[in-house]
């Protein structure tokens, strides 16, 4: 039925031109105001007839700014002007016109088709992906024309496939073949379900499918064992971040410090707060997280050593009772938080360059933030190691650690190195928290769910290595992500516990062993 | 008009064990006295983000009700305990409102889990429970009236509509859940429900995940290479809890576009949404069967009656708020109707009751304990509200017994 309109409308076009395209035109443009089965139709009508006019309002259409008057006038706002859609003619505001997918999807396919013939090679390559995707018989010719058309080199490759994916769909044997080829050839996943939708329509060249299916299946493995790398990686990354404020104070003070999640908690609410202070700024507002980063350091270090100060050191040597205590003050801080903030998640936005996907080479797709937190990770881990080494309070508190009496006997106040040093682990964990609050909910209880983890890490890497909380980290990241496939997300979890539980029972000091007061008995 | 009881409040309390012991008997204060109402929501741990705001439903409807006049003449009292997303408090919790606070009528619960755990005590002591949330079906208790949907209210059609050419025609269904009661029995429900319509076991895919996770990104990618398949892709998400931040956060970040693999969701609102950037999320769905957006007079009312009661104009309705907002109507209905609220005359006036609820239909109490209801869809827009692309032109009966569990077959109707 919608070919033989098409038809129809092509056969007027021919007849006469101008009258005839307008009346095409404003008949398609009515069917707008219709019903989602009638708006996906006038849509495809509109992008089929190449009429340049229908360019803005499609584009208004797909960003929720068409209006309707009453009368059945299209209208177009745009910053908070109401323009007449055909004549530009100022108007009063609308009914804005709401849409579904299957309107969403036809847009989609007609606005590649417009875009075609669009001046900028980035809307061109849009326009050739948006094509890849309708795969609508009736776009050949637009794309074959394209392609003859095209200097860029990528959107010539782009439009290429797009054109052999869409000659999937048409008569043509010959022409089918050689889209197969090309196909196979870009390995990607996109082809192959266009090969396989293409298969069951024609069972003639089901043998062809098949191999390039089989050709692009290779490739798409690789690719598969190397996402999953990444994602282990990523895992790894954020168990790190997690852990490695603990491996300060659980692994070098020896302090079980059970609100340590709460301190991650807290670096994700000052990330929340650091964004509500920039809202009016806005030329800021995509620089609040790397800003965050410092003024977390700075408030969860505060309140670590407020802790330190006030509890936690009247209770040295007294492990159960440092444990439960700590506890504790992790509930009051969740309480405490969920007070002032509520108990609601608090909405963190990323910058936009945090968002989206990164093709790397070889067709490799990874998340940006995620690789944004794996480097967060491995910096955070190199300046508390360089701190650690380098700095005259690394230097103490190595000191404390190795022999308190007698690092006080050289004149260090011990006292105020324990302050420094828990004040440090909390900071990293607050920084940790920044980088969660981009892959995790921001509530009182985000803590709750990195404690064990953290645990878990430090005492696999051995207690007081950083090194081995960071081996430690990725490993566990990696077998997690290997294993999640096979077993599920629950199952993979407990099976790194039970692997976790038989390596302490073998080697109960983890995977690097340090001595220290942290490793006396 | 009022039952006069030949009890003093002091004589009962005396005698408070036995008279519970026989519920039948258990007779209304004395005049004056305020009616009990419990609110039994977690305020804290996982589930305090979602039951917080039925608390306060209660309590708004409380207010309303004493603002009326209260009922029987007499003045509503809300009791309000914490049972903290445990599950067995929630039984301890229940047995307090119940025997110590001596509660008329509870409002309460919202995972099928937490619902489980305090039937038995409802039972024992023949309390009575409204439990606004939609869940799996497979109960009918006496003691319990089910103010949400069931799944033939919802699953049901929402999967229906993605196999429609408005949904976008869909072959293979993706479906992921977290690891408890409610999502497994769903999927039980839709995979013999897919079954039926043709779609093979191949062409399903099932996964579930711990409460509260927050890493997505290996089972999205599954979804994606499931969705390559050739054949048109949806996701039916049945992920409770602040998991489903993540989840979404990842389906953008991967760029997992509605018009090309849409996922619609059974437990994602208005409220869950507040804390995500809805921008790449446009066009994935939920099934419900009220949104906030409806445009009827009587949703309006309530809006009104919510921003004004929680005096923040930004705070969002939702469907379990909009349930416990006809179930409480409901309950002072039939109270009204009884002269009492002893629970079995109450129980008895249920039956029957009519509410023009703010989704915008008639809702009415059935039999079976359940409510009929519309059924809706949206589509997630950029604000964060929901444009309803498709509902039932009447409320439909509940059936809590799906016909799509085998066991089911012999039971009575």
């Amino acid at each position: 039925m919608r070919r033989i309109l098409l038809l129809l409308i092509l056969l007027l076009l021919s007849a006469t031109p101008t009258a005839r395209a307008q009346d095409a035109f404003t008949a398609a443009l009515a069917g707008l105001s219709g019903g989602y089965g009638a708006q996906a139709e006038a849509v495809e009508r509109l992008g089929a007839l190449g009429d340049p006019r229908a360019l803005p309002i499609l584009q208004a259409l797909a960003e929720g700014h068409l209006q309707k008057r009453a009368d059945g006038a299209f209208l177009v706002e745009q910053g908070g002007t109401v323009r007449e859609a055909v004549s530009g003619a100022a108007a009063t505001a609308g009914e804005t016109i709401r849409i579904n997918n299957r309107v969403r999807a036809a847009l989609r396919g007609a606005l590649g088709r417009l875009q075609l013939v669009a001046p900028e090679a980035a809307q061109r390559l849009t326009a050739a992906d948006a094509l890849f995707r309708s795969r609508d018989a009736a776009n050949i010719p637009p794309l074959e024309q394209a392609l003859a058309r095209e200097t860029a080199p990528g959107v010539r490759d782009r439009l290429a496939l797009a054109l052999a994916a869409t000659r999937l769909g048409a008569p043509d044997a010959a022409a089918k073949r050689q889209g197969i080829e090309l196909l196979a050839e870009s390995g990607s996943a996109e082809a192959r379900a266009a090969l396989l939708e293409a298969r069951a329509a024609n069972p003639d060249l089901a043998g062809e499918i098949d191999a390039a299916v089989a050709a692009i299946d290779r490739q798409l493995e690789l690719r598969r064992i190397a996402e999953t790398v990444f994602q282990g990686l990523s895992l790894g990354s954020i168990l790190l971040l997690a852990a490695l404020g603990l491996a300060v104070t659980f692994g070098v003070m020896g302090v079980i410090n059970m609100a340590h999640g709460e301190m991650v908690m807290l670096g994700a609410y000052t990330t929340v707060v650091v964004q509500e202070a920039l809202r009016g700024i806005p030329w800021l507002l995509p620089w609040s997280l790397p800003l965050s980063v410092p003024a977390a350091f700075l408030v969860t270090a505060a309140v670590g050593v407020a802790l330190e100060r006030g509890l936690i050191r009247h209770l040295y040597g007294r492990p159960l009772e440092t444990l439960l205590m700590t506890f504790g003050v992790g509930m009051i801080l969740q309480q405490t938080v969920r007070l002032i903030f509520g108990a609601q998640n608090q909405e963190v936005t990323s910058p936009t360059w945090m968002q989206g996907t990164l093709t790397l080479p070889g067709g490799v797709i990874v998340t940006q933030n995620r690789l944004w937190i794996i480097l967060f990770g491995l910096l955070v881990l190199a300046l508390t190691i360089a701190a650690i080494r380098f700095t005259r309070f690394g230097l103490e508190m190595r000191a404390v650690v190795q022999n308190r009496r007698i690092a006080s006997t050289m004149g260090i106040r011990t006292g105020r190195v324990d302050a420094m040093t828990f004040a440090f682990g909390s900071g990293i964990a607050g920084m940790a928290g920044v980088a969660l609050s981009q892959i995790d909910n921001v509530s009182p209880n985000l803590g709750t769910g990195y404690i064990i983890d953290s645990f878990m890490v430090v005492v696999f890497g051995g207690v007081g290595s950083l090194a081995g909380t960071m081996i430690g980290a990725f490993t566990l990241g990696l077998v997690n992500k290997l294993l999640e496939p096979w077993a599920g997300a629950v199952l993979a979890k407990i099976a790194v516990l039970v692997g976790i539980m038989l390596f302490i029972q073998r080697r109960p000091k983890g995977l690097f062993a340090l001595k220290g007061r942290a490793a006396e008995p | 008009m009022t039952l006069r009881t030949p009890f003093s409040r002091r004589a009962l309390m005396a005698g408070a064990a036995g008279a519970l012991a026989l519920p039948a008997i258990r007779p209304s204060f004395a005049q004056g006295a305020p009616i009990k109402v419990g609110v039994l929501h977690s305020l804290s741990g996982t589930m305090a983000i979602s039951e917080t705001a039925l608390r306060d439903t209660v309590l708004m409807m409380v207010d309303w009700i004493n603002g009326k006049g209260g009922l029987l003449g007499r003045k509503v009292e809300a009791v309000v305990v914490d049972p903290a997303s445990n599950w067995p408090l929630f039984a301890e919790k229940a047995r307090e409102l119940l025997q110590v606070h001596k509660v008329d009528v509870t409002f309460g619960c919202w995972t099928s889990v937490s619902r489980k755990s305090v039937l038995p005590v409802f039972e024992e002591l023949n309390g009575l429970l409204f439990y606004p949330v939609q869940y799996e079906g497979e109960e009918q208790s006496r003691n319990v009236f089910y103010t949400g949907a069931a799944p033939n209210q919802q699953a049901i059609p929402a999967v229906d509509y993605l196999m429609s050419a408005d949904g976008g025609e869909a072959k293979r269904i993706a479906l992921l859940g977290t690891d408890y009661v409610y999502p497994r029995t769903t999927n039980r429900i839709l995979r013999a429900y897919l079954n039926s319509k043709g779609v093979a076991d191949a062409d399903i895919m099932e996964e579930y995940t711990p409460f509260g996770h927050s890493d997505w990104q290996g089972i999205v990618s599954r979804v994606k290479r499931f969705a390559g398949e050739g054949k048109r892709t949806a996701i039916v998400s049945t992920i409770n809890g602040d998991a489903n931040v993540p989840f979404y956060r990842e389906l953008g970040n991967q760029g997992i576009k509605a018009e090309d693999i849409p996922c619609v969701a059974f437990s994602v609102g208005e409220e869950e949404l507040a804390g995500i950037d809805t921008k790449p999320l446009v066009g994935h769905l939920a099934a419900w069967n009220y949104f906030m957006s409806v445009d009827t007079p009587q949703n309006a009312e309530f809006k009104k009656m919510w921003r004004a009661y929680i005096k923040n104009d930004k705070r969002v309705t939702n469907d379990p708020m909009e349930a416990t907002y006809t179930g409480f109507r409901m309950w002072t209905q039939a109270v009204a109707q009884a002269g009492t609220t002893a629970v079995d005359k109450v129980r008895e006036a249920m039956y029957g009751q009519k509410v023009d609820a703010p989704c915008g239909y008639t809702e009415q109490m059935w039999q079976n304990h359940h409510l009929s209801k519309p059924v809706m869809i949206g589509e997630i827009q950029e604000d964060g509200q929901f444009n309803i692309v498709w509902k039932t032109p009447d409320a439909i009966k509940a059936e809590n017994w799906s016909p799509y569990i085998p066991e089911n077959a012999n039971r009575k109707k």
